[in-house]
C-alpha cells in the first residue's frame, strides 16, 4: 500500500535516510522505531504529505501512484494521520471531532448525510468511545482524547493510517489497550497502519512488523526476523 | 439544528429588533415608539422628527447593525485561524494601517501644506483609512504565502502594527493641536459620521465579507484541530488563509474606514457567542456571532448616546470584563 522506493530523506544539513526501500502492506500493523531525532516523525509527516521539502531522492508511492502527484484532497481519502498535537477545544464534542474526519466526502459547508453519521457512530464504537459522543474535548483524559482522534482517522475511511507516537502521554494499561486497538483495526478493518513509538515491548508483542530507523538505513522486517537479526539491540545499545 | 440553538437565534433576533427600535428612540431628543414608527412609515409626525429619525438615527442604527456583525465575524475568523483566544480583527494590523492612512490625511497633509489639496480631499478620511488597512493586510498576506507556521504570521502582524503605530506617533508628535485633535477624535470611533452613499458602500463590503466568511465555514471547522490535521483532511491552507484575510479586510477594514477603530467588539463577541451557544461549529458560530455583534454594538451605541461618550470608550468598558473573564477561565486549562 505504501511503497518507499530508493527514498532519501532529510534536511540540507542533516540527511536522515539514504536510498531506502520498503513496502507496508494492507492488513499489517507496523511499528516505526528508532532513536530520538532519527527521523520517525519526519518520515511519517512526509508520507502524509505534510512536508515534501524533506524528500532528497526516490519516491513514496501510495497504491502505486507517486505521492507527490496526488492532490491533497485525494490524498486525504487515502491517508489519515494522527499527530502528536493535543486537541483540547472547549465546546467541541467528540462527535464533532469525528465528524470532521468526513470532510473529504462532505459538501462545501460540511453537511453530514445519514451515511456519514452512521460511519461516525461506527468509528466511535470501534474505539470504545460511543458513550462519550456528547462529551466535550476539554473534559477528557489524554487516553480518551487519543481514542477520539483515532476515531476521527477511522471516519476518514482511508486504507492507510499513520500515527505519530500515539502511546505517549498514556499510562501502561492504556498503551497496551491502544496497541491492541490498532492491531484489531489493522487485521479486522484491513488497514495499513504505521505508527512511531518508543515502546519496544508493544512493538514486539502486538505488531506484525517493525521498521527500525538506523540512520541512514531503514530495516523493515517481520517481527520474528527482526528479533533474530539483532538490529534493535545494536541500535539501542542493548546488547 | 438543535432546538436550544433555534430558541437562542429567535431570542437574539428579537433582542436585536428591540435594540434597533430603542436606538431610534433614544438620543438628544427622546422619541416615543409611535413617533419613530410614524417617521419611518411616512405617518403624521413633525417634519423635524421625521428628519431626525430618517436621516440621522436610522443611518446610525444600520451602521451599528452592520459594523457589529462585521467586526464580530472577522474576530471569530481570526481567533480560529490563529487558534488564539486573544486574536481579534485587528491582530494583522488593520487598525494600524487605517490609522496611518488617516494620520497621513489629517496630520501629514497639513504638515506638508497640502491641506487644500484636491487629491487628499477627494480621497477623504474613509478612503485613506481603507487604503491603509488594505495595504498593511496585503503586506502581511504576501509574507504569509512564504510562511508555514501561522504563529509567525501572528507575530509579523503584531510587529507590523507596532511599526506602523510608531510612524503614526511621529506624525502626531510633529503635528499642531488642531490636526492632532481631529485625529484623536477619529481614534475614538464614531458610528454617526457615515453618509448615505458611504452606508451603501459599507453594506456592500460587509455583505461580501460575510459571504466569504460563510464560504470559509468548513475550512474554519477543520482548522479547529490545527493546520496539520486540517491539511491531512484535504484542506488547502494557502487558499483558506487568503479567503479569511480577504473576508477580514472587507469586514474589519471597511468598518474601521467609516467608523474608526472600534475596539473589543471583535475580540469579545465571539467569546460571548461561544459561551451562550456552547458550540465550536462555525455553521452556528458565524451567524450567531453576526447577530450577537449587531446586538452588542446597538447596545453600546445606546449607552454611548445616553451618557454622551465616544463609542470606543463604551465598547472597551463593556468588552474588557468579557476578555478578562476569558483569560481567567483559560488560565486553568492552558
Amino acid at each position: 500500500m505504501i511503497r518507499l522506493e530508493n527514498l532519501s530523506l532529510g534536511y540540507a544539513d542533516r540527511p536522515l535516510l539514504k536510498q531506502v526501500s520498503a513496502t507496508f502492506a494492507v492488513g499489517q500493523l507496523t511499528a516505526l522505531i528508532g532513536r530520538n531525532g532519527s527521523g520517525k516523525s519526519t518520515l511519517l509527516r512526509t508520507i502524509a504529505g505534510l512536508d515534501d521539502s524533506t524528500i532528497a531522492g526516490g519516491s513514496i508511492r501510495i497504491a502505486g501512484t507517486p505521492q507527490t502527484e496526488i492532490a491533497p484532497h485525494e490524498l486525504s481519502k487515502s491517508i489519515a494521520f494522527v499527530t502528536t498535537e493535543r486537541v483540547r477545544i472547549a465546546n467541541l464534542r467528540c462527535r464533532d471531532v469525528v465528524a470532521l474526519g468526513r470532510a473529504p466526502y462532505t459538501n462545501w459547508i460540511g453537511r453530514m448525510q445519514e451515511e456519514d453519521r452512521r460511519i461516525c457512530d461506527y468509528a466511535l464504537e470501534a474505539v470504545g468511545m460511543a458513550a462519550f459522543a456528547d462529551r466535550t474535548m476539554d473534559r477528557m483524559s489524554d487516553g480518551e482524547c487519543q481514542r477520539v482522534m483515532i476515531a476521527r482517522a477511522l471516519a476518514q475511511e482511508t486504507p492507510i493510517m499513520l500515527l505519530d507516537e500515539p502511546t505517549s502521554f498514556l499510562d501502561l494499561p492504556n498503551r497496551y489497550e491502544l496497541g491492541r486497538l490498532l492491531q484489531r483495526l489493522a487485521h479486522e478493518e484491513r488497514k495499513c497502519i504505521l505508527f512511531s513509538t518508543h515502546e519496544l515491548d508493544i512493538a514486539r508483542s502486538l505488531c506484525d512488523a517493525i521498521a527500525l530507523v538506523d540512520n541512514p538505513h531503514l530495516h523493515h522486517l517481520p517481527i520474528d526476523e527482526m528479533q533474530r537479526s539483532g538490529h534493535i539491540e545494536r541500535c539501542f545499545n542493548l546488547a | 439544528m438543535k432546538s436550544r440553538n433555534r430558541i437562542l437565534f429567535v431570542a437574539l433576533s428579537l433582542l436585536g429588533l428591540a435594540l434597533f427600535a430603542a436606538d431610534l428612540m433614544v438620543g438628544s431628543v427622546q422619541l416615543g415608539f409611535g413617533e419613530v414608527w410614524g417617521a419611518l412609515t411616512g405617518g403624521d409626525v413633525a417634519p423635524a422628527t421625521a428628519k431626525i429619525v430618517r436621516s440621522i438615527r436610522l443611518l446610525k442604527a444600520v451602521v451599528a447593525l452592520l459594523a457589529g456583525a462585521a467586526l464580530s465575524v472577522s474576530g471569530l475568523q481570526m481567533q480560529t485561524l490563529f487558534r488564539n483566544p486573544l486574536a481579534g480583527p485587528f491582530v494583522l494590523g488593520i487598525s494600524s494601517g487605517a490609522s496611518l492612512g488617516v494620520a497621513l490625511v489629517l496630520l501629514g497633509a497639513p504638515l506638508l501644506g497640502w491641506s487644500g489639496s484636491t487629491l487628499f480631499a477627494s480621497l477623504g478620511v474613509a478612503g485613506a483609512a481603507w487604503a491603509g488597512a488594505a495595504l498593511v493586510l496585503m503586506l502581511v498576506a504576501a509574507v504569509s504565502r512564504r510562511v508555514k507556521d501561522i504563529m509567525v504570521i501572528l507575530i509579523l502582524g503584531m510587529m507590523c502594527s507596532s511599526g506602523v503605530d510608531a510612524v503614526v506617533q511621529i506624525l502626531q508628535y510633529v503635528s499642531n493641536e488642531g490636526a492632532l485633535k481631529s485625529f484623536v477624535i477619529w481614534t475614538m470611533g464614531s458610528l454617526g459620521d457615515v453618509t448615505t452613499i458611504q452606508l451603501g458602500l459599507l453594506a456592500i463590503a460587509v455583505v461580501a465579507g460575510l459571504i466569504l466568511a460563510v464560504a470559509a465555514i468548513k475550512p474554519l471547522n477543520l482548522l479547529l484541530l490545527g493546520e496539520n490535521y486540517a491539511r491531512t483532511m484535504g484542506l488547502n491552507i494557502r487558499r483558506t488563509r487568503s479567503l479569511v484575510f480577504l473576508s477580514t479586510t472587507l469586514l474589519a477594514g471597511t468598518v474601521t474606514a467609516f467608523c474608526g477603530p472600534v475596539g473589543f467588539i471583535g475580540l469579545a463577541v465571539p467569546h460571548l457567542t461561544r459561551m451562550l451557544f456552547r458550540e465550536a461549529d462555525h455553521r452556528i458560530l458565524i451567524p450567531a456571532s453576526a447577530l450577537m455583534g449587531s446586538c452588542v454594538l446597538l447596545l453600546c451605541d445606546l449607552v454611548s448616546k445616553s451618557l454622551t461618550l465616544p463609542i470606543n470608550t463604551v465598547t472597551a468598558l463593556m468588552g474588557i470584563p468579557i476578555v478578562v473573564w476569558v483569560v481567567w477561565r483559560h488560565k486553568t486549562i492552558a
